[in-house]
């Protein structure tokens, strides 16, 4: 059933790192994001694969599932290692035709290619351990300093908050139009790409003015029930740091320092 | 003065055309005096486009009056710094359930309006907690809406609006969209509510079950209030509620057409159980109703 489908990637078990406040996950993130980049050289890497292993380790979520978030990036992640293997400039090791594999070139594309991967695995890492609402809480209180430059962030995390309680219910809507107009004799499947988009108007008209219809509604019963945006507004599940968020980052900043320290002095 | 109360009340529907002019008004409520007593639980009745839908968002504040005044819990609902106290005094369950749900949690849907008007995060939860006992939610606190049905969801609703703590819920058509057991699973919550916490309920509807087992019935038509009084009052005048495109409870019919055709019924019969009792006595008071029961 549509209606039991599970939104963006969260695998629901329950492990160390699924209790976390979602800002030490989005921060972490970001930490090991910045720390791809800073990485250099086989000790760099080794160390960030190291990190990821045990994220994933305590984490709970099968490995398998994790690597099917690398498929949709192969066609990238094929043409960076293209390029970087034929277009770096260096010490020759093969050349045929116009083309030249220089030590250089293989190395970057390596490192190219486990950057992208690891970048993926780690960020999906989170998607995979937070739920999109305890995502949007998180980004609204860390990202709370926008609103001192006038940047609704209240405003804009309950927009997405409502987004996400609205998409199995505007599929679902849209399974109903679609059967609607088949049963009047529209052709969803069939014809060219032309004909086909053209089909899609009998289903995005409608669907347009259902949802405006039910926002309108919504916007009533938000009303009624005293929403007056961010200002004055208490929360039911205020985000608070635990001992083990704090734990955590220090464990980040450790991790942090091993990277760059060990880039930096080991040669390879 | 009760708890709702208005004075003259009128409401233009006004379109306007793409420069902002008036085309037309729609008048949707056209002088209406209406006043609520605390506790009452109050049944409006009105065939589509009588304005009753109209006049319960006037009660919640939503829609301002275009002349007359309204004031719930003594509050003139035309005054700005009025608006949060007004919505805070009376709660409103809209008929979509789907579309007055926030929240993608349970209790966090019904933590929503509490935590609008600033309840610190510790009472936030005992609310919470209270209501959704209160509607008999508790089980489904932690679900997503999406799974429930639509009875359950308006339950919801109204466990959102209870958090609130309101004197006073107005249900616009809340049982609409319902199948017949959420129909049921709703009336009785609201009833409930209205019994023990003593709640003013008004349910804007259009089953007369669910009319009869209020205290008080309002017939609106074009705007007006056309009748007014307890089911029984209003129920025993079947050609009048008639002729205002609405139709008296089944029970109630058959009554009146027996009646019609000689036997001597009461009027306003508004239950089965009523009617079986006075069809008995009849059938007594004939002398034929040993027959009957010897059957």
């Amino acid at each position: 059933m549509i209606r039991d489908m599970t939104l963006g990637q969260y695998y629901p078990v329950d492990s160390f790192i699924h209790k976390l406040d979602p800002r030490t996950k989005l921060f972490g993130t970001m930490v090991y994001i910045i720390s791809l980049f800073l990485a250099d050289g086989i000790v760099g890497y080794l160390i960030s694969a190291v990190f990821l292993a045990i994220v994933i380790r305590v984490s709970k979520v099968p490995f398998k599932f994790i690597v099917k978030g690398i498929k949709p990036i192969l066609f990238l992640l094929l043409f960076s290692v293209i390029f970087n293997l034929f277009l770096t400039d260096g010490d020759t090791l093969v050349s045929f035709w116009i083309f030249r594999i220089t030590k250089q070139g293989v190395r970057l594309a390596f490192f190219m290619a486990l950057r992208l991967v690891f970048l993926i695995m780690g960020s999906s890492m989170m998607t995979f351990t937070t739920t999109p609402n305890q995502l949007t809480d998180g980004l609204e209180k860390s990202l709370h300093f926008l609103n001192y430059i006038r940047i609704p962030v209240h405003e804009i995390a309950m927009m997405m908050s409502i987004a996400l309680r609205f998409i199995p219910i505007l599929i679902e809507e849209t399974d109903k139009i679609m059967k609607a107009q088949t049963a009047r004799g529209a052709d969803f499947e069939n014809g060219s790409l032309m004909q086909k988009a053209k089909g899609l108007v009998p289903l995005l008209v409608p669907l347009f003015i259902s949802a405006f219809r039910r926002a309108t509604d919504l916007a009533m019963a938000m009303e009624a029930r005293c929403y007056r945006g961010g200002e004055g507004r208490t929360k039911m599940k205020p985000l608070k740091y635990q001992r083990a968020d704090r734990l955590v980052y220090l464990f980040y900043a450790g991790y942090l320092a091993l990277v760059v320290v060990l880039s930096k002095t080991v040669p390879l | 003065m009760g708890i709702i109360k208005t004075a003259k009340l009128v409401y233009d529907y006004i379109r306007r055309d793409e420069e902002n002019n008036m085309e037309e008004t729609d008048r949707a409520i056209d002088g209406v005096d209406v006043d609520i007593k605390e506790g009452d639980f109050v049944a409006v009745l009105g065939h589509n486009g009588s304005g009753k839908s109209t006049l319960a968002k006037h009660m919640n504040a939503l829609l301002m009056p275009t002349e007359g005044t309204v004031w719930i819990g003594e509050r003139d609902s035309k005054e700005e710094e009025n608006l949060w106290d007004i919505r805070q005094t009376a709660g409103m369950v809209f008929q979509n359930p789907d579309n007055q749900i926030i929240g993608s949690v349970v209790e966090e849907d019904v933590g929503f309006g509490p935590e609008n008007i600033g309840v610190p995060t510790g009472e936030i939860w005992q609310r919470v907690n209270a209501s959704l006992e209160a509607v008999g939610m508790t089980a489904y606190r932690s679900h997503s809406p999406n799974k429930l049905s639509g009875g359950q969801k308006q339950r919801v609703a109204i466990a959102g609006v209870m958090a609130m703590k309101p004197r006073c819920i107005v249900l616009d058509e809340p049982t609409a969209m319902l199948d017949p057991n959420g129909r049921h699973e709703v009336i009785r919550t609201v009833k409930e509510l209205n019994r023990q916490e003593n709640i003013t309920v008004i349910l804007i509807t259009h089953y007369m079950e669910e009319a009869i087992q209020a205290d008080r019935v309002i017939v609106m038509d074009r705007g007006k209030i056309v009748m007014d009084g307890t089911p029984k009052e209003v129920f025993s005048q079947v050609e009048t509620v008639k002729s205002y495109q609405l139709d008296v409870p089944q029970v109630t019919e058959l009554a009146y057409e027996l009646k019609k055709a000689g036997v001597k019924l009461p009027d306003g019969i508004l239950t089965i159980d009523a009617f079986v009792k006075e069809l008995m006595s009849v059938w007594k008071a004939d002398g034929s109703g040993k027959e009957a029961q010897h059957d």
